[in-house]
């Protein structure tokens, strides 16, 4: 009888141990995903943080630049500078002289290192017809070679022999540089991996999440002090109420759709724009700011109201002088956080356009943009090897985003807080 | 202006194009040197009553803001409620904001029920709802080949449905699991850094999933499934459904954490009091106490699977395979409609309508299992109140 006891009672500890093992094993496998996630975009993103350049000397004649007196910004842009590039490489290699061959040594040389002749013009227009120094940025190829992603042996190598003996002989006497890639933070999309930037994505979020700031917030609140204090308990209360608590729950792709179809269609507002976009964002956010400053309004102590009415407020005076300053921080986080979400939101901005190719940064809300997790749905669709570490980059910039808007929330709830009590 | 439009209509293109032309010259986007007479006529025309209607406009605004001073100068007197008049308006306009959700509700309802039923005049309903074929290339010639345009939803329903229900394996034994140990075993210490944690699950943005999937899990599945002898797509139902699983799980964990949290603590010392083991508590007494609360969490939860999108688009195909194999290549709703509306698209062409359809589906799929879990949420809540 005892053993048969003592067994069941093991039995009955070796299920307690299974089961809070389960529990173990659940808790560590979900932090376990969310660990190879993040390393799996920083070990692949900080690269991108980081470009290969060359060092170049050359020659800025302005006649093989094609370029003419008076030395104006616009004359320059005007300039063929590809020749000049290309010359100060063959120098480096006297004894290649072949066309097909100097042609091969050409690839080395990214889009972008005429702009960067350019661009040094521009900026210093008295050194035309000198020999400057210049370090112009590498094509994408070379440059994932030097980060070591693309490999230099195998069945899918993208170098010929010639090639690898010229980058191994310019490493060797020091020319190629591996410098901060502040054109990645600044500048804008660019078909060559090795010039885009998330420049015009940062600005184009940046616009769209101030429009949807500018709408949701002040209707937001003014929606959540009509139902928190004057509603009374009617029928068009609690239909309003639901829509609340449904809009919450509606997937973002149909506000994609009904942006489309009405903001687009109907209102005929400017397609890409961050302006519709912010507008299509701020209907998804104003529910999680309704909510957030309701329960806020609702925290307030009734003493402040009181002490209000008996001074003789009106109803009016009291929600506005008194209770919505009380309740102002615990809205600020629940706008913080609701701002964040939209911030991540990617699928509506597919749907009304976001998604054209543009080069340029937007000067306004009005100009045809991306935004931040489009550009890396972007990058992310594209085949080319250089986009990998761009698209890892951008999610680690947008998710830096994120952290700090959730930060500036803690640190609102947290200070709050302590001069509550 | 007879004569104009005479002219207009000898052309071919619709009126709505000749309207973009002439106020696209008149605005100075595109340059007059290709237009034709009647189109040069026209935009000067435009331009001198557009003119007019800002010179009117500005009277009438001077007007309006003279009459309003004169009124409000008029009733300036001592015993004038000057607040209340004012109070009155801010009523109403905190009224009007707050019944801004439902604008936004029937302008959601209004676009897709009008565009899904010019999409029905094209596509019978029966045909959409039961159709095994999807392939909505319609063809823009009337002899090209092999794009005649089939609208059966049936493989996206099926795909969708094969997605989530993989992301619901993966998502409700760990979510479940985790809020059980977080609520019960955990100590105060492991909640409050662990719970954070689950808690970034459900921030990261959904397009970084996606690209997660694509860029690693897919990969991994590939090589995984090859060296066990089965061929997996590079594109497969199991890698996006995986990566959702993951972003779902933090949505189960803390709704069941609540559920569980509610449970009476008389149940539970109920229970321990007679002996039993604290797991023996959790499955015998707890988990069947909070049984329809948790429902609740992994419906909406599978709601929140069916409407999501990014994940299905970057990593789950766009071939509509009718597969129940997870290593095939499957498409969803979700990545249909949005596959169909990026970029240019002619509005009224079935194809476009479609994405409509697709929309208005989803919406009521997801309403329904909302209101469903909420309604279970409700229930339960009442009962240990």
């Amino acid at each position: 009888m005892i053993a048969s006891n003592k067994k069941q009672v093991n039995k009955r500890k070796r299920a307690e141990l299974r089961f809070r093992f389960y529990g173990v094993a659940s808790l560590l496998a979900a932090i376990s995903v969310l660990a190879v996630l993040l390393y799996t975009i920083v070990s692949s993103g900080y690269s991108a943080f980081f470009r290969t350049t060359l060092e170049l000397h050359v020659q800025l004649d302005p006649e093989k630049m094609s370029i003419s007196p008076p030395y104006t910004e616009d004359a320059l842009r005007q300039g063929r500078y590809t020749s000049q590039v290309k010359q100060a490489l063959y120098a480096l290699f006297p004894d290649v002289t072949d066309r097909k061959q100097r042609r091969a040594l050409g690839k080395l040389l990214s889009p972008g290192a005429e702009l960067a002749v350019r661009d040094y013009l521009i900026k210093h227009p008295d050194s035309i017809g000198e020999t400057v120094t210049l370090e112009v940025p590498v094509s994408s190829d070379y440059d994932q070679l030097y980060k070591e992603y693309l490999p230099r042996s195998g069945a899918n190598i993208r170098f010929s022999e010639d090639q690898l003996q010229w980058y191994d002989h310019l490493l060797a006497v020091g020319l190629i540089h591996y410098r901060f890639n502040l054109q990645f933070l600044t500048g804008g999309d660019s078909r060559y991996p090795e010039l885009a930037g998330i420049g015009g994505a940062v600005v184009g979020s940046f616009y769209a999440l101030l429009v949807c700031f500018l709408l949701s917030f002040p209707l937001g609140i003014a929606a959540a002090t009509y139902l928190e204090e004057f509603a009374g308990d009617t029928r068009l209360t609690r239909i309003i109420e639901a829509n609340i608590n449904n809009l919450a729950a509606i997937p973002s792709v149909i506000f994609g759709l009904m942006g489309l179809a009405i903001f687009l269609n109907i209102f005929g507002l400017p397609r890409s724009t961050p302006l519709v976009g912010g507008i299509v964002l701020s209907l998804m956010t104003l529910p999680t700011i309704i909510i957030a400053t309701r329960a806020s309004i609702r925290a307030v102590s009734p003493g402040i109201r009181q002490a209000a009415l008996g001074m003789g407020a009106s109803p009016v005076q009291v929600v506005f002088h008194h209770v919505l300053p009380v309740a102002l921080p615990g809205t600020l986080t629940g706008t913080i956080i609701g701002l964040a979400q939209a911030l991540g939101e990617t699928a509506p901005l597919l749907m009304i356009g976001m998604v054209a190719f543009i080069v340029n940064i937007p000067a306004t809300p009005m100009d045809a943009s991306t935004a931040l997790p489009v550009q890396i749905y972007l990058w992310a669709e594209s085949a080319e090897r250089g986009f990998v570490e761009k698209t890892s980059a951008a999610i680690m910039v947008i998710m830096a985003f994120l952290i700090l808007m959730n930060l500036l929330a803690v640190v609102i709830r947290s200070r709050t807080q302590t001069k509550v009590e | 202006m007879q004569g104009l439009a005479g002219s207009l209509d000898s052309t071919t293109a619709s009126p709505a194009f000749h309207y973009l032309e002439i106020r696209n010259i008149a605005d100075g986007v595109l340059p007059d040197s290709h237009a034709s007479v009647a189109v040069k006529e026209a935009v000067s025309r435009y331009t001198s009553l557009t003119h007019t209607t800002s010179i009117v406009l500005s009277i009438m605004f001077l007007l309006a803001g003279l009459l309003g001073f004169y009124r409000g100068y008029k009733s300036l007197s001592v015993d004038f409620p000057a607040r209340e008049q004012v109070e009155k308006i801010v009523r109403f306009f905190l009224l009007a904001s707050s019944t801004i959700a439902i604008l936004v509700t029937l302008s959601i309802v209004l676009t897709l029920v009008i565009e899904a039923l010019q999409f029905f005049k094209h596509v019978p309903l029966l045909d959409f709802l039961f159709g095994l074929k999807w392939s909505p290339q319609t063809a823009i010639r009337a002899d090209q080949v092999g794009s005649s345009g089939a609208f059966g939803a049936i493989p996206l329903f099926a795909g969708t449905l094969l997605i989530a229900c993989i992301a619901m394996l993966v998502a409700v034994p760990v979510g479940l699991f985790s809020a059980i140990y977080l609520s019960e075993y955990a100590s105060p210490l492991v909640r409050a850094y662990v719970k954070p944690m689950l808690e970034i699950l459900a921030g990261i943005p959904t397009v970084v999933y996606g690209f997660f999937a694509a860029l690693t899990v897919a990969p991994f599945i590939v090589k995984a499934s090859a060296s066990i002898g089965l061929s997996a797509s590079s594109e497969s139902a199991l890698a996006a459904g995986l990566v959702m699983g993951v972003m779902v799980i933090p949505f189960i964990s803390s709704l069941s954490d609540d559920v569980i949290n509610a449970v009476p603590a008389s149940l539970r010392f109920g229970s321990l009091a007679m002996g039993a083991t604290r797991s023996e508590t959790i499955r015998k007494v707890i988990l069947p106490a909070a049984l329809p609360g948790i429902m609740g969490a992994i419906l909406l939860a599978v709601s929140r699977a069916i409407g999501e999108t990014m994940i299905v688009v970057m990593a789950a195909g766009l071939a509509a395979n009718l597969t129940a194999n997870p290593l095939e290549s499957v498409t969803t709703v979700t990545a249909q409609i949005v596959t169909i509306l990026v970029g240019d698209q002619a509005f009224d062409s079935p194809k476009t309508l479609s994405a409509f359809a697709l929309g208005l589906t989803l919406f009521c799929v997801t309403l329904t299992l909302n209101f469903i879990a909420l309604k279970i949420v409700r229930h339960y809540e009442e009962r240990y109140d």
